[in-house]
């Protein structure tokens, strides 16, 4: 195979899955343009000269932005929260399994497999008869406390896998020039620590940030709903328009911090998901 | 004194046995296992002082749940009438176990999970494939783009599809009118078979990413040496695939299934969205909603919680079991 022709089948290739990851986000993205009059003309553009950002100033600044907004900042605020304490404990947690010699490691590891596997559905149940009772239904910390169960195994999988390729003879060097395990943890090994763990808390705040089973079951007014839930609930300008624009325009900002994310840190999310996948 | 007597000609025999052992050294070497006991005690407990918390709450937000949901499932329990709980023993598992709609929405599931992974195994590997054997100036781009289904959000991926299939403001009808059996009055959400359709083609694209990143993994841990021998002895490149490859990647393979196949089978967002469970495309996560969120019948969704529970305790069981799955090796455990 000549250089060039490999070149042009590459190119073919890489533009197939162009098109298999982001038709459908394009496809989102130009219903979100669409005007309402617009919505059925069975295109996939808007009609030409038709096009609008009415849908986003709808959500925005417009007769939506109560139902949008607030469900933007309760997204944003739960789940940075929650990928934020499940970082810390699993650091300290992967830390320990990586580093330190104690019985019931593997039980640590088990448990954090098998409540990944878990069917969230299963304790929504509970979980609802329980936060009614003690007044955390539709509240952060209602929500909080159940994504921990989503963000903390594969951050403790993931970090476990991540600390175990690291040189822990730097940390014994500064056990012997006199630090304390503890000290010898924050100075030598959180340095080289860090990377691992910012990817892991990227990995873990997607997972947050997509839940949609927790909140509409746990959240039943604007004080806590997030935006995959208020989604399900909007309706359109009046009760004769249906909200596909202005939920398409909502979709959109929402998928904004993902492809952020994805673009400025490709190789470390790909690397974090396949490391914490097989074997560290 | 009688038993004092056969203790006799043991005792020269243990002494002689650990005589040398004690000699000179052994008091510093008492000494030493002490201080090595201290030092492991330790790390003992730092290694759960560290450990701990992560565990404690992770225990505490599943395990608590799920046995305050079976001990729930044995009452008759309706929030609307709270008056009236009764102890009912397993009665409600006898009505949902004898009902149509358990076992209906139990084949949904089956049937979505079945045909979902299937297609993610050959989609992804094909796309593990691509990623492994990229040239170097287009493998950025190319993780970047698999990553955005990664990414996104299931609702979103839900409504793309949904109104890209919708009769009023979907345009697929109009692209594929020269298909048979399409035309501009199919509505593609008002019957099981094509709903099904599109919920799957939803849950495909945007968990597909995850599987192949998974058997990308796999792929690179085929030791290059392998292939090339083969290739040096003539074989085809599927026969490499067959014979080298694959095989040397069934871990891999096998993980990426068992963990697709259980999170295949909680689908629930993509139904919710786009159907909500009518025309027959039910699944039992929809099921377990319906009656304790929608219908606050707490006794009733807590048993259908806890029998999704044991479905996937079963699978996971048999996976590992028949099919030998190691899924601790595969997760980097030791």
């Amino acid at each position: 195979m000549t250089s060039t022709k490999s070149k042009v089948l590459w190119g073919i290739v890489t533009v197939l899955v162009l098109v298999y990851a982001l038709f459908p986000v394009a496809s989102i993205l130009s219903t979100s343009f669409k005007a309402p009059s617009d919505l059925t003309n069975q295109r996939f553009l808007p009609s030409p000269g038709q096009a609008t950002t009415g849908n986003y100033e709808q959500i925005l600044v417009g007769d939506a932005q109560g139902l949008f907004l607030t469900a933007l900042r309760n997204s944003i605020g739960i789940c940075l929260i929650a990928t934020f304490i499940a970082v810390v404990l699993a650091t300290l947690c992967a830390y320990a399994i990586a580093r330190l010699d104690f019985p019931g490691k593997k039980l640590v590891l088990t448990t954090a497999l098998a409540v990944s596997i878990f069917p969230v559905i299963s304790i929504v149940t509970p979980l609802f008869n329980l936060w009614r009772s003690i007044g955390l239904y539709d509240t952060w910390p209602g929500l909080i406390i159940p994504y921990l169960s989503l963000t903390l195994p594969i951050s403790i999988w993931t970090l476990a896998a991540f600390f175990r390729q690291i040189p822990w003879e730097l940390e014994q060097a500064a056990q012997v020039d006199g630090a304390t395990t503890w000290q010898a943890f924050r100075k030598a090994i959180v340095p080289l620590a860090a990377p691992g763990v910012f990817t892991t808390a990227i990995i873990a705040f997607f997972i947050a940030w997509n839940d949609f089973v927790y909140g509409i079951s746990l959240t039943s007014t604007e004080a806590a709903r997030p935006v995959p839930a208020a989604l399900a609930f909007f309706t359109g300008a009046s009760q004769f328009e249906a909200p596909t624009g202005a939920i398409s325009a909502a979709a959109i900002i929402v998928t904004i911090p993902v492809v952020v994310l994805v673009l400025a840190f490709q190789r470390q999310i790909v690397s974090g998901l396949t490391q914490g996948a097989v074997k560290g | 004194m009688t038993s004092a007597i056969p203790a006799k000609p043991v005792s020269p025999d243990l002494e002689a046995e650990t005589a040398p052992s004690v000699g000179p050294g052994g008091p510093s070497d008492k000494k030493a296992v002490a201080q090595y006991s201290e030092r492991v005690r330790a790390e003992r407990r730092l290694g759960w002082i560290l450990a701990g918390p992560a565990f404690i709450i992770m225990l505490a937000v599943t395990l608590y749940p799920i046995l305050q949901a079976i001990y729930e499932s044995l009452f008759q329990f309706r929030l609307t009438a709270p008056d009236e709980r009764e102890f009912i023993g397993l009665g409600n598992y006898l009505v949902i176990l004898t009902d149509n709609v358990w076992w209906k929405d139990l084949g949904t599931t089956l049937l979505i999970t079945v045909i979902t992974v299937a297609v993610e195994l050959v989609l992804g590997f094909a796309l593990a494939l691509v990623m492994h054997k990229a040239l170097k100036a287009v493998r950025g781009p190319l993780r970047t783009a698999i990553l955005v289904p990664y990414g996104i959000i299931t609702v979103v991926s839900a409504f793309a599809w949904f109104y890209a299939f919708d009769i009023n403001s979907g345009y697929v009808n109009s692209w594929f009118a020269w298909l048979p059996g399409i035309d501009s009055d199919l509505n593609w959400f008002a019957q099981g078979g094509t709903a099904l359709f599109v919920i799957m083609a939803s849950e495909i694209w945007k968990t597909t990413p995850f599987i192949s990143l998974l058997l990308l993994a796999g792929l690179a841990q085929v030791p290059d040496e392998l292939t090339e021998a083969a290739k040096v002895d003539g074989a085809t490149w599927w026969q490499q695939m067959r014979k080298v490859i694959i095989p040397n990647m069934k871990a891999a393979i096998m993980v990426a299934v068992l963990f697709r196949a259980l999170d295949a089978f909680r689908i629930f967002d993509n139904v919710f969205i786009m159907t909500n469970g009518a025309y027959g495309t039910e699944v039992l996560s929809l099921l377990a909603y319906r009656q304790s969120i929608s219908r606050l019948e707490i006794g009733l969704g807590s048993a259908v919680s806890v029998l999704l529970f044991l479905c996937v305790l079963i699978i996971c069981f048999v996976a590992i079991k028949l099919f030998k799955v190691d899924l601790a090796g595969a997760q980097g455990g030791k």
